[in-house]
């Protein structure tokens, strides 16, 4: 028998196999762009309206900066894990209120508790944007130096916190800054 | 003269309303902008045609940018710094985008030379007829002749 003619269906085999792949992979996880550069430059303000924050934010602590706000039904969902790490010390918690009022984000505050040092009030997506966000929650996760060192799109269940986060952070603090 | 008075004021309107659709130079570019860039959370629409909170989000960073006098290819290449070639409608031709860009016409090149160009054993087979009979030369005779 002549094999040779199934030399092209062996290649649309192939081609079958890519596609099967590539159908495997969510195409709504974009990779980030903005790993190990610095974060972006901002100014806004605290989400009580006391003062106005930038990037130095960031600087000299390991952050864990979330993506949030009252409408977002999945934050509640990861919001336990937040409140978790409210207690530890070192990790500095940034959350950002995005496309929120203020009213909203405290009340959801006051009725989830509020795991965050410090929250960047967003309701213009004025970071949303230059931080490649598509949607809430998101977490970041920035070194002393104030640089982009993980992104997570989604809930940050206990597991990824345990496989991903968790050593990350150890070894960015472990770091001599 | 009612249907003059009509027609001309038909023809006013007509003419007329353009201009109140003009659109500036700034917001023209930004158009053009948006354009060429996805909206991230949806399937394959432009950030202009959107109406998705973050494709009104992403227009607004384009015009902000465009007023500041940006350049076409600084706005653009900012949005894929933020978020990836995603961002981008049609894919730049770069090492991992390679297969998709010549797959096409490699494929075909391919088909080209192996259906067309190779060449190719071919079997002929030739079949003789044997020869009739007598009797059924004489039948066939009989059969096409014509009865008229």
């Amino acid at each position: 028998m002549n094999m040779r003619g199934l030399i092209p269906l062996a290649g649309f085999a192939v081609l079958v196999g890519f596609f099967a792949f590539s159908l495997t992979r969510d195409p709504s996880i974009l990779p980030s762009e903005l790993i190990d550069k610095p974060f972006p430059e901002f100014d806004l303000t605290n989400l009580a309206e006391t003062e106005t924050l930038d990037a130095s934010l960031l600087a000299g602590k390991v952050s864990l900066v979330n993506v949030f706000g009252s409408w977002c039904v999945a934050c509640t969902v990861e919001h336990p894990q937040l409140m978790a790490l409210k207690d530890t010390s070192d990790l500095q918690l940034v959350g950002i209120d995005w496309r929120d009022t203020r009213d909203g984000a405290n009340r959801w505050l006051v009725r989830h508790g509020n795991p965050y040092d410090v929250v960047v009030f967003d309701a213009h997506s004025k970071l949303i944007v230059p931080l490649g966000v598509t949607g809430a929650p998101e977490t970041f996760i920035i070194d002393r130096a104030g640089h982009i060192r993980y992104k997570h799109v989604g809930i940050i269940t206990p597991e990824i916190w345990d496989d991903k986060l968790a050593p990350l952070v150890e070894s960015l603090q472990a770091a001599p800054s | 003269m009612i249907r003059t008075v009509f027609i001309t004021l038909f023809w006013v309107i007509l003419t007329a309303t353009p201009s109140f659709a003009q659109t500036t130079p700034e917001e023209y570019r930004a158009r053009e902008i948006g354009a060429q860039l996805r909206c991230v959370v949806c399937q394959n629409q432009s950030i202009e045609e959107s109406d998705a909170k973050l494709a009104e989000d992403m227009r607004l960073a384009v015009r902000e940018q465009v007023a500041a006098g940006a350049s076409n290819d600084a706005v653009i290449a900012y949005m894929r710094d933020n978020y990836g070639d995603y961002v981008l409608l049609k894919p730049p031709v770069q090492t991992n985008t390679y297969v998709l860009w010549f797959l096409p016409a490699g494929l075909v090149f391919f088909g080209l030379l192996w259906f067309g160009l190779w060449p190719r054993r071919k079997i002929q087979v030739v079949e003789e007829n044997a020869p009739l009979t007598p009797q059924d030369q004489a039948l066939l005779d009989d059969l096409m002749r014509d009865d008229t």
